[in-house]
This record gives structure tokens, C-alpha cells and sequence, in this order.
């Protein structure tokens, strides 16, 4: 018998239309393995359980009475807890929201549902998606499936967790300085953050408005481009939503695979994206991946970016401004926790104040305060009006860049996954992970992160990150989709198959019998 | 160094209404200290002849038909609140007494 949670969502998908496999099955053979694996790894704050089989069997009625489904109805999916669910917690990692479940679902999970989709819970992330690591959650941090010691990214290190430990064969992130990609790079998976407005933000609770994206999290270029297809489109409840129509990113990744996809192809690299501070084995990773690009006719150039070198500092000061106005909205009323204040009269503001003491973590607290401070009368225009111009900067950099390249090429972060502990005391030393990853998001262009091998100093995975103009998505799945065949070939095997096999906690252990 | 103090950070955790306790102003004015002299540097490049950018993909003028769509029902707007009075939302004092 197949194992059902090591297949791609792509074959899977065929196992599930020939009706050798039911959805109920496959749904079965993910929650028996997440309560094999996730009490060490933690992907999930929430497991659906009798849910999603309900949902399972609900497709499988439908396939068995002759509807024309989706390529992707029957097949199990992660959501990052960022994203509105009517049946789930929706807690975006915080206690301020512990518990609440929101009356209305985000606009991706919907869309997710009426393609078929089952969902299987909610990932871990952290806390109102500010980190880098999931050490920031307040339902503590999730394990790097490569080595249990060690982040698996964030924010969306649950989602990437649970796609690289072969819980979900897909997963909802989101993206607001990286946290589709930087997750995806440390844990050997694949994650998208498409162009700004491509995708509904309805229903994502909010961070930074003008940064965050939601996209797609998979372990195969072909499998996002697919989720993506169930994902992009206008949204009227979410007006910065673009009215655009895509094209299919499933047949871009598909053109990807033919031969000589690479063939004459422009390749930018990015000088300040691959230099000092970037771990010796992900340069080496890097250079290799490049070499061999070339060798199948790709033509790369270097670009330089000058701007970039400020994208950290601007980023460090739209995201608090943007998320100390969002994060607002958490004022105890209408929804989430309220703590009255031990003494003294009950006020509004002072149960306001109180709750928010109590429900927000370290990070959260710090980013209001760092946005409140930036947006303050007399620090306005030194702050916040100069990152928003630097931002400016960095648009005219990437245009400059595209009018000689198709695609901009990058490490997707400038090391492998890091004990956990590490970077907690130093806010800084945090920030700069992303520093490959925000000039994308403060341009509102499209980015990719596949694998591209093992680190040999460490073991651990390697990500590529892949750039392409706005609204240009479909380049990044083609390009990907080669780039991606082209290592496997190499390898002759996937990343994600050097993975270390979890072995199933005692509990799960002895319920089967095994010990 | 910045110019950060303990008095300011208190202020903005004020206008931020949370109620940090004193340790964590200390720390919070140190770390913001830090972080704001790291992000100053926005200003070398920001020179008067850049204009601002606040939102990559600009849209103007995003409107919708003005007709009556579906919206939550009373019970799902309340269902997350933590105290209620019949259809509405209960509210400690909004007004303090002094």
C-alpha cells in the first residue's frame, strides 16, 4: 500500500479522480500521521479531526454521484492560523485571541473549501506573524523536522513544518516580510508569496496591509502552482485586491519541464543578496545552483541593487506603524480575551489596557511601541516618511533590474535553520534573516523559494529564492519547475526524501500495539 | 545613540494602551533604543526629490455597487464579544470619573 502522506498533492490528486484512493482515506492516512509526529513537531495549534473527514466524505459522495471536480477537491490541506476559519480556533498565534472562532471564513479558505479541499487544522505561527523563527508564539514554537533543536522559520514555520514532515501534502501561508519563504528555505519545502493583490487578504488578520500576501505551501513548484490556481483572482471584500485575470500558473510550471525551458533565459543575481554575512555552505549551494543554470543555457548577469542595503531599516519601520494602527482593533470588546485591571475603576481604556498587557507577547509589545513611536508628531517624517520613500528606492532598483533580466536570483535566507534560543535576546540579529526576503515584499513583486540542496557544513536545507516583475507570477512557477527538475535530476532523488524519518511519539506507539 | 527614554517609552505604551509593567519599560527602552538607531539610516537616502511610496501596487478609487449585500447576522457580530446586553455590545465606563 502507498503511503498516502509521502505522494505530492499532484499525484495524489490522480489516485483521488481515478477513485483508487477516497478522500476520506487519504484525510485518514494525514491525521493518523500528524498524531504519530506532531507532539514533537508542533506544526498544528489545532487538528480538525471528525471535521475533515466529514468534509472528506462529503467529496467523495459528490465524486461518486459524477461531478466534475477540481484537480485538488479530496486533498488535505494546513492553514496557517493567520486566516479566518468559522469552524476552527483562529488565534494568529496570540493569547488575545485564544479560542475565538470568527463567524465568517478569510476569502482563501473559502475558495480552498469550494475547490474541494479538506482542511486538516491550523498551523502554528509567530504570534501576529512577527518572527522569524515560531519562537514568538504564544502556543510555544514548532520543531524543524530536519533537526527538532532547531526553528522551522517563520512566521509560517508551522505550515512549512507541516508540509516538510508530511502531515499536509499543502498549506495557506502568509507573507509580510518573508514568512512564506524563509520557513520554506530552512525546512526543504517550496512557498510563494505572489504579487501584491493577486490574492484575497480578506479574512488574513492583519499585520502590515501594505506588505502582507497570502500564498501557497507545498514540497513541488507544480503543487503551489496548482493551490495558487485555487487562490488568485479579485476579491471585492478586499479592496487593494487587483481586478487582474491569470493566466494558469499549473500550465506555467508545466512549461517549466520541457526541454530547454532554461535555454537563453536572463538571470540577475543580486550582488547585495549573496555576500558578506551569508553562511559559507548556502554561497556554495548558491554558486553551484547558478553554475548549473548556466550549463543549461541560462544567461546570468550580476545587478546591484544599492537601495537594498536600507530595505531592513524601512521595513523595521512601515511593518510597526502599519501593525501598531492594525493590532488596534484588539480592545477587548468585540473579540478575544478581556482582563479587567487588579485595581482601580473599570474603564474602557483601562480594561483596554490590561488585556493588552496581558494578551500580547514580548514582540507584539515591541513592534506597537516601535510604531507608535515612528508614526509619533516630530518623528513622522525622519521615520516613517523615509522608509516610505526608501521604498520608492527599492521599486525604481528592481525596475531597473527587469529591464535587463526575466528573473532576479537570491539565497532565500542567509543561513539554515538556527537552534532555537538563539537570536531571541537580540531583535536585531532576528530582523536581519529577512533581510533577502523584504525587498520584495516593500515592492510588492513576486517571490519563490525552492529547494536547492544541503548545507555541507550542517545538513540542513538550502533555499532558493526566485524574483520576477509584478504580476509576472506565472515566470517564477516556469522558472521554478526547471530549476527544480534540473537539481532532481541532479540529485536523482527529492530534498525532502533526505529528511530524517520521525519516529512516532510513545504515546501514538503504544496505542498501535508497536511497543 | 538615540534619544529614547524611560518616561517616552511610557508614553507610547499609553497612547498604545498597554500596561507594561516597569521591567518592561526598562527593557523596552534599551531594545527600542537599539533597533530606532539601526532604522535611522532610512534617512541618508530619503532625500526631499524621492516621493513616498505607500502601497506597491497603487488602485484609486475602488468603489462598489451601492446594494444591499449579505452580512453577519446579529448573534455572529456578537459572537466573539465577552459581554453583552441583549443585541448589543456591553462596554465598561467609557468616561473616567475624574
Amino acid at each position: 500500500m502507498t503511503d498516502l502522506t509521502r505522494l505530492s498533492a499532484a499525484d495524489l490528486s490522480i489516485l483521488l479522480t481515478s477513485g483508487a484512493v477516497s478522500s476520506v482515506e487519504a484525510t485518514q492516512a494525514h491525521l493518523d500521521h500528524i498524531a504519530a509526529v506532531d507532539t514533537d513537531v508542533h506544526a498544528f495549534l489545532h487538528v480538525a479531526g471528525a471535521s475533515a473527514l466529514a468534509a472528506a466524505a462529503a467529496v467523495d459522495a459528490q465524486r461518486a454521484a459524477g461531478a466534475v471536480l477540481g484537480p485538488l477537491a479530496g486533498v488535505p490541506i494546513a492553514i496557517k492560523d493567520v486566516l479566518a476559519t468559522r469552524d476552527m480556533p483562529s488565534t494568529a498565534g496570540s493569547k488575545i485571541l485564544e479560542g475565538w472562532i470568527p463567524p465568517y471564513d478569510a476569502t482563501v479558505v473559502r475558495l480552498v473549501r469550494e475547490a474541494g479541499l479538506i482542511p486538516l487544522g491550523k498551523t502554528n505561527m509567530d504570534e501576529f506573524a512577527m518572527g522569524s523563527s515560531t519562537e514568538f508564539s504564544a502556543y510555544g514554537p514548532t520543531h524543524n523536522p530536519w533537526d527538532l533543536d532547531r526553528i522551522p522559520g517563520g512566521s509560517g514555520g508551522g505550515s512549512a513544518a507541516a508540509v516538510s514532515a508530511f502531515e499536509a501534502p499543502l498549506a495557506l501561508g502568509s507573507d509580510t516580510g518573508g514568512s512564506i519563504r524563509q520557513p520554506a528555505a530552512v525546512t526543504g519545502s517550496v512557498g510563494v508569496k505572489p504579487t501584491y493583490g493577486g490574492v484575497s487578504r480578506y479574512g488574513a488578520i492583519a499585520l502590515a496591509s501594505s506588505l502582507d500576501q497570502v500564498g501557497p505551501v507545498s514540497r513541488t513548484v507544480y503543487d503551489a502552482a496548482l493551490l495558487h490556481d485555487v487562490l488568485s483572482g479579485h476579491d471585492p471584500l478586499d479592496s487593494t485586491s487587483l481586478t487582474d485575470r491569470w493566466p494558469s500558473m499549473a500550465a506555467a510550471a508545466i512549461a517549466g519541464r520541457v526541454d530547454g525551458a532554461l535555454t537563453g533565459v536572463r538571470i540577475g543575481v543580486v550582488k547585495e543578496l549573496s555576500g558578506p554575512g551569508f553562511q559559507p555552505g548556502v554561497l556554495q549551494r548558491f554558486n553551484e545552483t547558478l553554475a548549473m543554470l548556466v550549463a543549461a543555457g541560462a544567461e546570468i548577469e550580476e545587478v546591484s541593487a544599492p537601495s537594498f542595503e536600507y530595505a531592513v531599516a524601512a521595513y523595521y519601520l512601515i511593518l510597526p506603524a502599519e501593525a501598531s494602527s492594525n493590532l488596534a482593533r484588539f480592545d477587548s470588546v468585540r473579540f478575544g480575551i478581556r482582563v479587567d485591571p487588579e485595581e482601580g475603576p473599570l474603564t474602557s481604556e483601562r480594561v483596554m489596557a490590561a488585556t493588552r498587557d496581558a494578551g500580547f507577547g514580548p514582540e507584539v509589545k515591541r513592534r506597537i511601541i516601535l510604531g507608535t513611536y515612528a508614526l509619533s508628531a516630530g518623528y513622522y517624517d525622519a521615520y516613517y516618511g523615509s522608509a516610505q520613500k526608501v521604498r520608492t528606492l527599492i521599486q525604481r532598483d528592481f525596475d531597473a533590474a527587469f529591464e535587463k533580466v526575466d528573473v532576479l536570483l537570491s539565497p532565500s535566507a542567509p543561513t539554515t535553520a538556527f537552534k532555537f534560543g538563539e537570536k531571541m535576546d537580540d531583535p536585531m540579529a532576528m530582523y536581519l534573516n529577512d533581510v533577502t526576503t523584504i525587498p520584495a515584499n516593500l515592492a510588492g513583486i513576486p517571490g519563490m523559494s525552492l529547494p536547492m540542496g544541503l548545507a555541507p557544513e550542517d545538513g540542513l536545507p538550502v533555499g532558493l529564492q526566485v524574483m520576477a516583475p509584478a504580476k509576472q507570477d506565472a515566470r517564477l512557477y516556469t522558472f521554478g519547475a526547471a530549476v527544480e527538475q534540473l537539481l532532481e535530476a541532479h540529485w536523482g532523488h527529492t530534498l525532502l526524501s533526505l529528511a530524517p524519518k520521525l519516529a512516532p511519539t510513545e504515546m501514538f506507539a503504544s496505542e498501535g500495539g508497536a511497543v | 545613540m538615540s534619544e529614547i527614554t524611560a518616561e517616552q517609552v511610557a508614553h507610547l505604551a499609553n497612547l498604545a494602551r498597554i500596561d507594561l509593567s516597569p521591567e518592561e519599560i526598562t527593557r523596552l527602552t534599551a531594545e527600542l533604543g537599539q533597533i530606532v538607531d539601526s532604522v535611522a539610516k532610512v534617512a541618508e537616502v530619503a532625500t526631499p526629490d524621492v516621493p513616498a511610496t505607500s502601497h506597491p501596487m497603487p488602485l484609486t478609487n475602488v468603489f462598489r455597487a451601492d446594494v444591499v449585500v449579505p452580512s453577519l447576522s446579529v448573534e455572529e457580530a456578537l459572537s466573539g464579544s465577552t459581554d453583552r446586553d441583549g443585541d448589543k455590545f456591553r462596554v465598561p465606563a467609557i468616561l473616567d470619573e475624574e
